[in-house]
């Protein structure tokens, strides 16, 4: 008798009760493997719903600061900083040769050049996380060593144009080119010691070659110096933010910016009919129509710069070819990174709120724990920074929102640096590659380097 | 014939793989298509950019998803 009509005839009370017990033994309908998942997040919303504390004045007044706090990052930081940035990566990953720089961390390769190859080649290589760990083993394996391996993997994150740019616009340039030239130094240093330790261990490895992905499209290196220089162009200049004080050449700049930000975008418009065959009419049309914008709307500048965007898609998705997959690799970025920037903007804004204000976290808890220069403080954010996941670019928010709240500008460089490079999960995954002692003193060595730098940059800035 | 996905789980890893299982079906050819996450047993193929298409031992992509009739043109 089979499953189904049993349960059919129990229903229809047909079966007397003597069968009904034998029925509990059949398995069951109810498969709880897959219920038990979405069952909790259901419940779980229920009963988040259910004791929400509306009525306690920090509650409230945390859910409003977390709205203004994403509400500013689209006014200021979405168009001018981050889809910019997003093409700049996607360009990066479709333009740049990695064949090229890998080649440079092969196991015949230069020791030198590849401590300093590895330390810096996160800008072009790890602008996903999930390409860092296959290099990074085998780097290790099959390539420079131990050293450069563990160089590249500790700078990697640190340094992908996407953190940079955005370290530096949201917590002030000093802090970005601390975190940028503190994760080249310390990674090369880090590399270093830990070959060192464990130069015994290096065994012989396969001489193999290792295997580059070829080349999606060829193009001679001063094209793509040329090229990405305009683009950081816009960027910059787009973002140039007024200087507080109104002489000099810091004003100056600031009060051309749309007209040199103009300059770079025909420029590029140029660049995209001469290599990359975009139709000239179409270019022409597009700018016709960005600068009538800009005209209509010489006090909103962020119309002209959208509906510049906007048709730079159009430009680069209808022409087809290697624009195709710049798009592409654009889209993956911006559609990974997006959804966990803004989850980590909203909760950085309900927890510690906006400079200036609070969240649901007192400031002076944040003070006490990491305010100052001391040397306490600045361990406690490595650590912390050392052990706590960080989705990428999510360090920006929760940071400034700790800065803001009270802590100090050296143990925010100290998890800075400590913070993207390491995470419980992240070393579970290191050790199951390095095995326990090696990981052990890596995260050691991450901690002690970042307190270290916090230490210096805090007694400086 | 034994066919072999190298990569951590990333979008572009399974997006490979469904390509290469996809092909195994439409062709016909008898192939087990395993999907290979270990970060050690990835670098032992000397693959340092994923995903990468193993086929018999022999790597064929590197660090791209591949499209079909490359796919085919590994296994046919």
């Amino acid at each position: 008798m089979s499953e189904i009509t049993t349960v059919t005839e129990a229903r229809a009370g047909m079966v007397p009760l003597a069968k009904v017990e034998q029925v509990d033994t059949q398995p069951s309908l109810i498969d709880w493997k897959t219920i038990w998942k979405p069952l909790s997040l259901i419940a779980g919303a229920f009963l988040i719903f259910f004791w929400l504390p509306i009525d306690n004045n920090r509650f409230a007044g945390a859910v409003i600061e977390s709205l203004a706090l994403a509400k500013w990052y689209a006014q200021e930081h979405v168009l001018l900083c981050l889809v910019p940035a997003f093409f700049i990566a996607g360009a990066i990953s479709v333009f740049v040769s990695q064949a090229a720089v890998i080649k440079y961390l092969g196991a015949g390769a230069n020791k030198i050049l590849s401590y300093g190859v590895a330390s810096v080649s996160g800008t072009i290589l790890a602008v996903c996380s999930c390409t860092v760990l296959p290099l990074f083993a085998g780097i290790w394996k099959r390539g420079a060593g131990l050293g450069p391996a563990i160089a590249f993997l500790y700078s990697g994150p640190a340094i992908n144009i996407l953190a940079v740019v955005l370290t530096a616009r949201i917590l002030g340039p000093e802090i970005g080119l601390a975190r940028a030239v503190g994760a080249v130094v310390f990674s090369v240093v880090i590399g270093l010691i830990m070959h060192m330790l464990f130069r015994k261990e290096e065994q012989a490895k396969a001489e193999a070659a290792l295997l580059m992905p070829e080349p999606e499209v060829e193009r001679p290196l001063w094209q793509n110096v040329v090229y990405f220089a305009v683009m950081v162009g816009i960027l910059v200049s787009a973002t140039w933010g007024e200087p507080a004080d109104l002489t000099g050449l810091w004003h100056a700049i600031y009060s051309v910016k749309w007209l040199l930000t103009g300059f770079f975008a025909i420029v590029f418009g140029v660049l995209l009919v001469k290599w990359f065959h975009v139709r000239a009419y179409k270019v022409v049309l597009a700018a016709a129509v960005v600068l009538a914008l800009a005209v209509i709307f010489p006090h909103k500048p962020l119309i002209a710069f959208s509906a510049g965007i906007i048709s730079m898609v159009v430009l680069i998705t209808s022409t087809r070819g290697e624009t195709e997959s710049w798009f592409l690799s654009t889209w993956d970025f911006t559609k990974q990174i997006m959804p966990l920037l803004l989850a980590g903007v909203l909760v950085a804004g309900l927890l510690l709120g906006r400079p200036g204000s609070e969240g649901l976290i007192p400031s002076q808890w944040v003070s006490s724990l990491v305010g100052g220069n001391s040397l306490w403080a600045n361990l406690f954010a490595s650590v912390v920074g050392a052990f706590m996941y960080f989705a990428t670019l999510t360090e920006v928010p929760i940071l400034q929102g700790l800065l803001g709240a009270g802590m100090g500008k050296g143990p925010a460089l100290a998890l800075l640096l400590a913070g993207p490079a390491l995470s419980l999960p992240n070393m579970l995954v290191i050790r199951s590659v390095l095995g326990t002692k090696k990981t052990i003193t890596f995260v050691a060595l991450v901690v002690v380097m970042a307190t270290i730098s916090g230490l210096i940059f805090g007694h400086f800035f | 014939m034994d066919i072999k996905i190298l990569g951590p789980g990333c979008a572009k890893c399974q997006q490979t793989e469904k390509i290469v299982k996809d092909v195994v079906t439409e062709s016909g050819v008898q192939a087990s298509v395993e999907k290979v996450t270990d970060i050690m047993e990835i670098a032992g193929y000397g693959v340092v950019v994923t995903p990468a298409v193993v086929v018999d031992g022999d790597v064929k992509s590197v660090g791209k998803i591949p499209k079909k009739e490359e796919v085919l043109g590994w296994i046919g």
